[in-house]
């Protein structure tokens, strides 16, 4: 699905990530954790084809393409899919409005006509009671006003009506309480399929509980120092992570 | 001969051949003279600072179009907010068009400036009403000297008019190039309501100054929604002088929707005669190539607990330029006043510039008053946002742009305006969203 060789980026000359190798299989979750500026949030932009960060070095193939030159727009079409930190708010365009327009310029991409209304409705409804989001949350402006935890909740909600071959969930857990974040996990693994990869960044081994991760990576400094299985999690949640730099810088 | 000449020169001609009251022709005479006397304004006038009328005025205008110019309704629908039932003003190079007109004497007066002007029975109105605020400089001097034409409103006490009035001045182009001087009134009295649409559009690329005069009276508790369409093509060039008095617990609202023309300059004018009145204005100008726009405002609070909102949005491609010129006066009796004042830029080009100046003399001390303003770029991590759910960048731009504006497209009340506005954005940003927003 995924896999990226050697991957160098930096934003205004200052280097963030000196060296990713990391490999994702579908039908894989995987965590990447690590301590703050580590670059995760550099990673997952990069990946989504964020413009003010430069490859430097390394590549990036999604199903063995090299996705690196593609437009951020570009990479969505092709099932890329990265739900924020910091969801944007755009007022004066709903909820429902905006997927319209996401799915439908998907479709126009790929050269499909735009999605009958009758079937964009039906596919809303269903994807917003697997999210447990009320319908009139769904012409309310996009972000605007919205709770963290209901920006969240609308970021997963996103992510099932775009149907994914990656996603990449950076820091979903961030300002969620105990039942939104149990909705939003259940979201996810209920989105998962053998077909499909996540890829969850998180600070904390609490969304892990819910979403169970195949490996774990420890990003430190721009590189990935450490990888293990779910257990590694559990290890870094009760030792923090001064043992990890320690081991590094050793 | 430059204009200026040519329009004293043809002014004893032009008052010869108009019939109306004797009190008017001394209006006139003494507006001539002050045209005479100040002329068209130059960038030396600190108002004028950043906008020049010099390419504007190169041009040899005819000032009196000669011919009568037929349009048929089908060529221009599409300037009309048809999808509603509208009372009609149209003109036609500065003449009156009745079959695309609907006016009306029907407990309300909507028609013509010429019949208000010459008809007995308008007088009391004119005597009371005709250029008693419109203000004494060059421009509207100008227009005063040579008002004949354009739409005259009168709704009489507690009526609240049915359907919007729409007055759309069209120019056809047949003359080589034409200046326009349309004059307006419009009187609204005790709790009354009106909404009016007004737009000026010409039909060719011939070039076309019009020089617009704008008297709106509100009386108490009166409601008066103004909207003003500025999308015209290429050539043309508008100066709206607009005036509007306010009595006690009146409520004004002007929009300005400025997206095209060559040269655009809205001088706009509240004057608060009474207590706990209501001034709206906002504006959103999107413009590219080297269109120029500036919004010049002035809210005069004169008396206590009034309040005035103005909310301008700007976005700037190309080589386009716009000014923000907003003058807030609270005299020294105008106690609790309440005035709010926001510009704000977002600048898409290197080579757009806005120039955006608040100006608040404040004499009262028990006031709120706050003005902001802002310059920026679009919001790249907005930007990206959109794009990584498969929006392309044209689109994005185009979301944000919308988002951008959006509170001021909110308080437009008439939904098919609000859809058709909505439509021009979409058309001059060059996409199709696929949805009304």
């Amino acid at each position: 699905m995924l896999k990226i060789n050697n991957l160098h980026a930096s934003i205004e000359d200052k280097a963030i990530l000196k060296g990713i190798n990391l490999e994702v299989k579908a039908g894989e979750v995987h965590a990447i954790m690590g301590p703050n500026g580590s670059g995760k949030s550099t990673l997952a932009s990069v990946i989504a084809g964020k413009e003010e960060y430069e490859v430097t070095e390394g590549s990036i193939l999604l199903e063995g393409e090299d996705i690196e030159e593609l437009a951020a727009e570009e990479r969505a079409h092709k099932g890329v899919f990265l739900s924020f930190q910091y969801p944007v708010e755009i007022p004066g365009v709903s909820v429902t409005n905006f997927m319209k327009t996401a799915i439908n310029e998907t479709r126009k991409a790929k050269g499909l006509e735009d999605m009958p209304a009758k079937d964009m409705l039906k596919m809303i409804r269903e994807k917003s009671e697997l999210l447990e989001i009320d319908r009139k949350f769904l012409s309310r402006s996009l972000n605007e006003g919205f709770s963290g935890g209901e920006k969240k909740r609308n970021e997963i909600f996103q992510m099932a009506m775009l149907e994914p071959k990656l996603a990449i969930l950076d820091e979903t857990d961030s300002g969620l309480d105990i039942d939104a974040l149990r909705i939003v996990a259940n979201g996810v693994n209920k989105l998962k399929s053998k077909d499909n990869a996540v890829i969850v960044i998180t600070h904390y081994q609490r969304l892990l509980d819910h979403i169970v991760p195949d490996f774990v990576h420890v990003l430190y400094n721009g590189k990935i120092v450490k990888s293990g299985g779910k257990e590694l999690a559990h290890e870094l949640e009760a030792k923090g992570y001064d043992w990890i730099k320690e081991e590094v810088n050793a | 001969m430059s204009l200026k000449e040519k329009l004293v020169s043809s002014f004893m001609a032009f008052e010869d051949t108009v019939d109306v009251h004797s009190s008017i022709h001394d209006i006139r005479t003494e507006a001539i003279k002050t045209f005479e006397a100040e002329g068209f304004p130059t960038k030396k006038l600190e108002d004028w600072k950043y906008t020049s009328l010099n390419t504007v005025l190169k041009q040899d205008y005819s000032v009196f179009p000669k011919h009568e110019n037929d349009i048929e309704f089908k060529d221009v629908k599409k300037y009309f907010i048809h999808e509603i039932d509208a009372y009609k003003i149209i003109f036609i190079d500065g003449k009156y068009a009745s079959n695309l007109s609907q006016t009306t004497h029907d407990g309300l007066d909507v028609c013509l400036m010429s019949s208000a002007l010459t008809k007995p029975k308008y007088k009391v109105i004119i005597d009371n009403y005709f250029n008693k605020i419109a203000s004494k400089d060059g421009l509207s001097s100008l227009n005063t000297a040579f008002s004949h034409e354009g739409a005259y409103i009168n709704i009489p006490k507690n009526k609240v008019v049915d359907k919007p009035i729409q007055i759309i001045h069209f120019s056809t182009g047949n003359e080589s190039a034409v200046l326009l001087q349309p004059r307006n009134l419009i009187v609204v009295n005790e709790n009354a309501h009106v909404q009016i649409i007004e737009r000026h559009q010409s039909l060719t690329d011939n070039p076309v100054l019009t020089n617009s005069v704008t008297e709106i009276f509100t009386n108490k508790r009166a409601i008066v929604d103004y909207y003003k369409i500025q999308n015209d093509k290429q050539s043309a060039s508008l100066i709206d002088n607009t005036y509007v008095n306010q009595k006690q617990e009146s409520l004004a609202k002007v929009h300005t929707f400025s997206f095209g023309g060559k040269l655009t300059r809205n001088n706009l004018n509240f004057y608060q005669n009474g207590e706990r009145i209501d001034s709206t204005m906002k504006g959103i100008t999107i413009i590219g190539d080297k269109q120029h726009v500036d919004h010049n405002t002035l809210v005069h609070h004169i008396e206590p607990n009034c309040e005035s909102h103005q909310d301008y949005k700007g976005i700037f491609d190309d080589s386009a330029t716009g000014v923000f010129n907003g003058k807030v006066v609270v005299e020294k009796e105008a106690q609790k006043t309440n005035a709010f004042q926001a510009n704000n830029n977002i600048l898409m080009s290197d080579k757009a510039s806005i120039n955006t100046k608040p100006q608040l003399e404040i004499f009262a001390d028990d006031v709120k008053c706050s003005h902001g303003c802002t310059i920026g770029q679009l919001d790249e991590s907005a930007m990206f946002y959109l794009r990584s759910r498969g929006i392309p960048e044209k689109e994005a731009r185009a979301l944000l742009m919308f988002a951008f504006s959006n509170n001021v497209m909110d308080s437009v009340k008439i939904p098919e305006l609000k859809n058709r506005i909505t439509k021009i954005i979409a058309k001059k940003l060059g996409v199709n969203l696929g949805f009304d927003l």
